[in-house]
């Protein structure tokens, strides 16, 4: 059997042997709300966000976990269902600290987005936050499990997507929480800082700690490009607010070769852009022996052209040669052969590519 | 590669052999493991360090440093005594397989045991693991490349590949993973002293001609000098001027003190950089360039998929792209060049460069397309060889193990191996500016095993001195058993422990690679 029909809300609709009900429902643009589920990783329905009424069902089922079967009829919009969803969700906003206020994912939260959908004023149970202490050992990940919702997307991140195997539960009931072996912080932990659970959580329970206070989610203007380290060329989006990089994030929707991962110099290795280090004017050191000093780019400029035209008439192009990089981009290196080839006359050119 | 990231995900085994692919290459690390964990393909590591995927492997192989070769053919001698070879394919495809019998006959386990140290019976089960799949992989890196051998290294492991059949198909190939983000595009674009872009050789009077008429100017048939090789010439003062754009001899070639001597030597040295590094410190004129954030361009990837970088920020202070530099000298210098935009020089190198002539900006836009692309409607290129080798017959090559160039003796008894760690990247420019990478790893340690700590009375923590007959450098000890007895391990991403003071020189005659893997040094307490 290579389809299986049912109806979701009255359509009649197509799947396929082994999708869920929630597959099939995204595929034909019905929207269930979801909280746990991660494309790509195990489903859990750990959540019960995701509940739908199907028909002949003793109870509501998770449309995550449910696999489809001919002839379902599934009602993701029942009041039965809504009530539900809105348990849950009040019940995760009180057993929480959710202060949208000074949240770093303020706009940018599934929790916020499902109490606003759900049209929820005010969870009807009082706010009792767990008072986990925030973790702040680090300079690049801030943990506040205070905003977790125990969703468990950073425990499949960490070990079906990056395979690190650092994270899981511990603890039960109310007491239950995230962590690393021995409920030690990451910095103590086997943890690789690739920042996959940041990407990976749905509320700011996991933030990237540089970027805090340093702009909101709808300031940061997101250019996506290639990282610069090594050669696996991770397709990266840097988040940039007033004209400063103000964190890396992965974005799965640019598909191969990283498929939104990265690791810890593609995320947290960025820091030398703004630099205070960085070269910033031409420098020339007028006499062997002494100091660089600073020099306009004609000065500059000049100076090399003449030098290099000196060099070549007093000794052949071959007296001259040049190194081309690793680093820069196959513009630059293009043209940088060409200048030592056309303009130099030499084919001493290399790089380090074999360093 | 040959073949795809993708593909090593989808692949029955994996063969990854002098590459910690986890800290160098972690993105590609994590489909290793997801391929072995969640996929059930199997794992072979080749490696004399315990690298995190050992934990993966299904077999795990720990040759001494410099063995390569005769691992290899042992694994070829066991799999053609055991007829576990492809042998259609090798007959169909490939030719000189009677040369390379005959060499790896004498390869058998147990001679390969007294040179490599691998357990003979540890030897067939691996030959036999990686012949049994359907489709395999073989992974390599630095590890394998960086010895007197390197070239040596590199065309066994093609040997096996071939052996097997598992070149031009889905999930196969050789596939080095390259350690810059786009050292495969500064050798496609003719970033080398023997070929113009697209490995077009400088010899041959056909291709340079067609560059000649491109370019409108005469270029020289001779091929130029290598990196070691400038840096030699230098020193005898046959080069006299040096151009630098975005590198640092100065940390990451072989025996520092001879690169600073050559250096030194030179009449008049330009750096362009976006930091003011050990070399630039040296430069009669430096020159400050925008970093990847602050330009447009692309990077080629190792699956040579061809990507946009894209403007962020604007460069700080005066700094300007290195193409802009690049077009300024040329000016100065009687060859204008005048470009409007990186995406200009790309429809340029479109023009000359067959394997991406059917690159554009507005192709890439979305997704990078790996070369061969070769027209504006080529779909790029997944994996090579298809079919049939670009040869046409693919080339066995028999090939006998040669000893590293310099091991351990009397005075200098163990051996230094260096690379990288996770945390910081080549000479440490960038990473080392930066807080988090920094908070983990912020300072080299010298990875030594507890025996051979004991026999020299180390601490774990404890400052040491190690001397080679280039040079010495001090850093803490940190007393492990990754790499085997006999072998000690450093990285050289710190200026203050620049392990390349005492490194061998000593070149791969082909890949005019330095042999970083193996020289022999001596350590003491400091």
């Amino acid at each position: 059997m290579s389809s299986v029909p049912l109806n979701i809300d009255g359509r009649d609709l197509i799947g396929k042997p082994g999708q869920t009900i929630l597959e099939v429902a995204r595929e034909n643009g019905i929207f269930i709300p979801t909280l746990c589920h991660y494309t790509g990783t195990t489903n859990v329905g750990a959540c019960r966000v995701c509940v739908v009424e199907v028909e002949n069902a003793r109870s509501l089922v998770a449309s995550c976990c449910m696999p489809i079967s001919p002839g379902m009829v599934v009602r993701t919009d029942t009041p039965k269902v809504r009530a539900s969803q809105r348990m849950i969700v009040e019940l995760l906003w009180s057993s929480g600290d959710h202060n949208c206020l000074t949240c770093e994912q303020n706009g940018a939260c599934e929790l916020q987005d499902l109490v606003y959908w759900l049209k929820i004023d005010h969870p009807r149970f009082a706010i009792q936050p767990p008072g986990h202490p925030v973790e702040t050992t680090n300079t690049m990940i801030q943990r506040d499990l205070n905003k977790c919702v125990l969703c468990g997307r950073c425990i499949r991140a960490c070990n079906e997507i990056q395979v690190n195997e650092v994270l899981d539960f511990s603890m039960r009931g109310s007491h239950a929480k995230v962590g690393p072996a021995f409920d030690a912080d990451y910095i103590d932990s086997e943890c690789v800082f690739c920042g996959e659970c940041v990407n990976v959580c749905p509320t700011g329970a996991i933030t990237f700690k540089q970027a805090r206070f340093s702009g909101r989610p709808w300031d940061m203007k997101k250019v996506r490009t290639t990282c610069a380290y090594c050669g696996v060329g991770c397709q990266i989006e840097l988040n940039v607010h007033d004209g400063r990089v103000i964190k890396v994030t992965g974005n799965r929707e640019f598909g191969q070769p990283n498929q939104g991962s990265l690791c810890v110099k593609g995320r947290f290795g960025m820091d030398f852009i703004h630099h205070p280090s960085r070269l910033t004017v031409p420098l020339i050191r007028k006499k062997k022996g002494g100091e660089l000093t600073e020099a306009t780019w004609d000065e500059a400029l000049d100076l090399i052209a003449k030098k290099f035209k000196a060099l070549k008439k007093q000794h052949g192009p071959d007296s001259i040669a040049g190194l081309c990089s690793a680093r820069c981009t196959n513009e630059e290196n293009y043209l940088f052969q060409k200048f030592m080839r056309a303009v130099v006359g030499t084919n001493s050119v290399d790089h380090c590519a074999r360093l | 590669m040959t073949n795809s990231i993708e593909e090593i995900e989808h692949t029955e085994m994996i063969l990854a052999i002098g590459t910690n692919t986890t800290e160098n290459h972690p993105v590609i690390g994590a489909k290793v493991k997801r391929a072995v964990r969640q996929r059930g393909a199997k794992l072979l590591v080749i490696d004399p360090r315990e690298i995190a995927l050992t934990k993966y492997a299904d077999l795990w192989l720990r040759q001494k440093p410099g063995t390569d070769v005769a691992v290899l053919n042992g694994l070829m001698n066991v799999i053609i005594a055991e007829k576990l070879y492809a042998a259609d394919y090798v007959k169909d495809r490939t030719e000189g397989f009677e040369a390379l019998k005959k060499v790896v006959e004498n390869y058998t386990p147990t001679y390969v045991e007294g040179i490599t140290g691998i357990p003979a019976d540890d030897l067939k089960k691996a030959a036999r693991l990686y012949a049994g799949a359907g489709r395999a992989s073989i992974l390599y890196a630095m590890g394998l490349t960086q010895h007197i051998t390197g070239t040596d290294n590199v065309k066994s492991v093609a040997n096996l590949a071939m052996l097997c059949g598992n070149i031009g198909i889905e999930g196969g190939g050789v596939n080095p993973l390259r350690g810059q983000n786009n050292v495969q595009g500064a050798c496609d674009m003719g970033g080398l002293p023997v070929s113009l872009p697209a490995y077009q050789p400088v010899a041959n009077d056909e291709a340079r001609g067609r560059f000649e008429k491109a370019w409108g100017v005469t270029l020289p048939p001779r091929p130029g000098l290598t990196v070691v090789e400038i840096m030699n010439a230098a020193h005898k003062g046959d080069v006299r001027g040096l151009y630098i754009m975005g590198e640092n001899p100065m940390l990451s070639d072989p025996d520092l003190a001879h690169v600073e001597a050559a250096l030194k030597h030179l009449d008049f040295l330009v750096v362009q950089d976006i930091f003011l590094n050990e070399t630039a410190q040296l430069a009669d004129v430096v020159l400050p360039s925008a970093a990847f954030a602050e330009k447009d361009g692309t990077f080629t990837n190792t699956e040579r998929r061809v990507q946009r970088i894209r403007k962020a920020v604007s460069p700080p202070g005066q700094a300007r792209t290195d193409w802009e530099i690049i077009a300024g000298i040329a000016s100065r210098m009687g060859y204008p060049m005048s470009y409007r935009d990186a995406e200009e020089i790309m429809a340029e190198i479109a023009r000359v460069t067959p394997s991406y002539a059917g690159i554009t900006y507005e192709r890439i836009e979305r997704e990078g397309l790996q070369w061969p692309c070769p027209t504006l409607d080529h779909p790029g290129t997944r994996f090579l060889h298809k079919e049939k080798f670009s040869r046409g017959l693919g080339l066995f090559h028999a090939i006998e193990y040669i000893p590293p160039a310099e091991l351990p003796d009397r005075e200098y008894p163990l051996i230094l191996s260096t690379g990288r760690v996770l945390y910081h990247y080549h000479t440490g420019t960038m990473t080392r500016l930066a807080e988090g990478p920094s908070e983990r790893c912020p300072e080299s340690l010298i990875e030594i095993h507890p025996e051979d700590a004991r026999a020299y009375g180390i601490a774990d923590g404890q400052k040491v001195r190690v001397a080679s007959r280039r040079g010495q450098v001090e850093a803490k000890a940190q007393v492990t058993e990754k790499s085997p007895a006999g072998t000690i391990f450093m990285n050289f991403h710190f200026r203050e422990v620049a392990v390349n003071l005492l490194t061998n020189a000593a070149l791969d005659p082909i890949g005019k690679i330095p042999e970083y893997k193996v020289c022999a040094v001596k350590v003491e307490a400091a």
